[in-house]
């Protein structure tokens, strides 16, 4: 049951995006079109699984073994940053056009501070392997909601009548702020 | 404490090297073959990504020279070394590197432009020009020097008419100082051009000559005077060269009554001769 829980409460009820406002480069940079979006959120999220059981197993089986959790940010980063290196080499390989389109925010996910953040949130509150898998294929799914949200708005935008000081940056980020105001409205449903 | 150090270090390097041979690995797993021709390529060009080539970045020109869609003086940045260096690589005859320069036409400063008018917002031309700017004229040099901040190769300077000056020899080409002024004053030429209108005004000749002392009052005196017929025509009360007809002399420039059609003006600033002639702005406008 908790492991659900953990999946919605990091999708849905605590949006890493529209709740913990991380990963918010991504969220901005990428959310032009929703078929970017949807590959940018889906290599994020297995990015976020992959990290958040390899942390696990580092954590347990060498931090924790070894009496070194002062080591946990670099060590996480190193992971992160080799897992985003793998992504990045199997896109490459599998759809250049892919490649292109995410462009420089594919080699951007290592500095996604959603990622790093869910690695430590994991960690912070002790989940077991599972739930720390459960987490972060949640958290994935809650940045590719966001995302693809936010780029179902931004194309419709294209064509409504936006007042010219407000066209582009102003208004993508007047309509985050309002994401956010309306997902607020699961705040404090679950506590995981 | 000695075995802490100790065992942190093995830990942290038996990860990375865990993590390096796995890469490795992965890398020649998905290796993707790349055209070893843009590879080379890829080498010679700057790696700035401005795009004054008119592709996505240094990648996309040097995939389109490897397949023959660019010629290989396609990179105004590079220069001629790079030009020649690329022509030898790619094995074509090298094609003279017409480099670009930025010219800036208005030469309507604090000592020619009238103004009525005190401005005290924003500092910057971008939100001068949502007001009108101070001068009097309507298409002038706003003359805060957003083309000035633009420029990322220290090519050009404000002088202390208030005016932006294009240093000769260092100026790339890149158009990123023509795409941060409002108003289009500064318009990316090939550096063979000399002969140029330094004037932006479309008023009829004596409003024109109102709110500014260097006007372009469309008197015609130039297009009469050069050789070609329709070398240049007057379009909206301001003179205007086709620079495929009018050969590049300065016979259309003698006649001018307020000399704002000028023959080799672009090329005479150079950084050197700038700074050296204290001709700079004191800073605090």
């Amino acid at each position: 049951m908790k492991i659900l829980l953990v999946f919605i409460s990091a999708a849905i009820v605590n949006n890493f995006v529209l709740t913990y406002f991380l990963g918010i480069c991504p969220f901005l940079g990428v959310s032009k079109r929703i078929d970017t979006s949807v590959n940018m959120g889906l290599a994020t999220t297995f990015v976020m699984s992959l990290a958040a059981a390899i942390t696990w197993l580092i954590n347990h089986y060498i931090l924790i073994a070894f009496n070194l959790p002062f080591l946990q940010n670099v060590t996480y980063i190193i992971t992160i940053a080799s897992l985003v290196q793998l992504v990045e080499m199997f896109i490459r390989k599998s759809s250049p056009s892919l490649y292109r389109s995410l462009g420089i925010f594919l080699p951007l996910i290592t500095t996604n501070c959603a990622i790093l953040g869910l690695t430590l949130f994991a960690a912070l509150r002790e989940y077991s392997f599972i739930e720390s898998l459960s987490f972060g294929i949640g958290a994935g799914a809650g940045f590719t909601i966001a995302l693809v949200i936010m780029a179902g708005i931004r194309e419709e935008l294209e064509f409504a009548d936006v007042p010219a000081p407000l066209k582009g940056a102003p208004m993508t980020l007047l309509v985050a702020g309002m994401l956010a105001l309306a997902f607020m409205g699961f705040a404090g449903l679950l506590s995981v | 404490m000695e075995t802490g150090l100790v065992i942190s270090i093995v830990a942290m390097g038996g990860l990375g090297a865990f993590f390096a041979v796995f890469l490795t690995v992965a890398s020649q797993k998905f290796k993707v073959e790349e055209d070893p021709m843009v590879e080379k390529i890829m080498e010679v060009l700057p790696q700035t990504n401005c795009g004054a080539c008119g592709f996505a970045g240094c990648h996309a020109l040097a995939e389109k020279i490897a397949a023959g869609q660019a010629p290989v003086n396609g990179c105004p940045a590079g220069g001629q070394d790079v030009a020649d260096t690329l022509a030898r690589i790619v094995g074509v005859e090298s094609m003279k590197a017409k480099r670009l320069v930025a010219v800036v036409l208005c030469r309507g400063g604090n000592a020619e432009a009238k103004r009525s008018v005190v401005y005290k917002g924003d500092r910057t031309c971008a939100a001068a020009d949502l007001t009108g700017g101070e001068k009097d004229c309507a298409y002038s040099c706003l003359g805060y020097g957003d083309c000035v901040e633009a420029c990322n190769f220290e090519a050009m300077a404000m002088n202390e008419n208030g005016l932006p000056v294009v240093f000769f020899d260092k100026c790339v080409g890149c158009g990123a100082c023509a795409r941060a002024c409002p108003r289009d004053i500064i318009e990316m030429h090939t550096e063979d051009r000399r002969l140029f209108v330094y004037c932006r005004n479309r008023d009829k000749g004596p409003q024109a000559k109102k709110v500014c002392k260097v006007a372009c009052i469309a008197c015609r005196l130039c297009v009469k005077d050069c050789e070609v017929e329709g070398g240049i025509e007057i379009r909206d009360n301001l003179a205007t060269i086709n620079y495929e007809l009018c050969p590049q002399d300065d016979k259309p420039t003698r006649r001018c009554p307020t000399k704002c059609i000028l023959f080799g003006e672009n090329e005479r600033v150079t950084s050197a001769s700038f700074y050296a002639s204290g001709m700079q702005k004191v800073s605090g406008d």
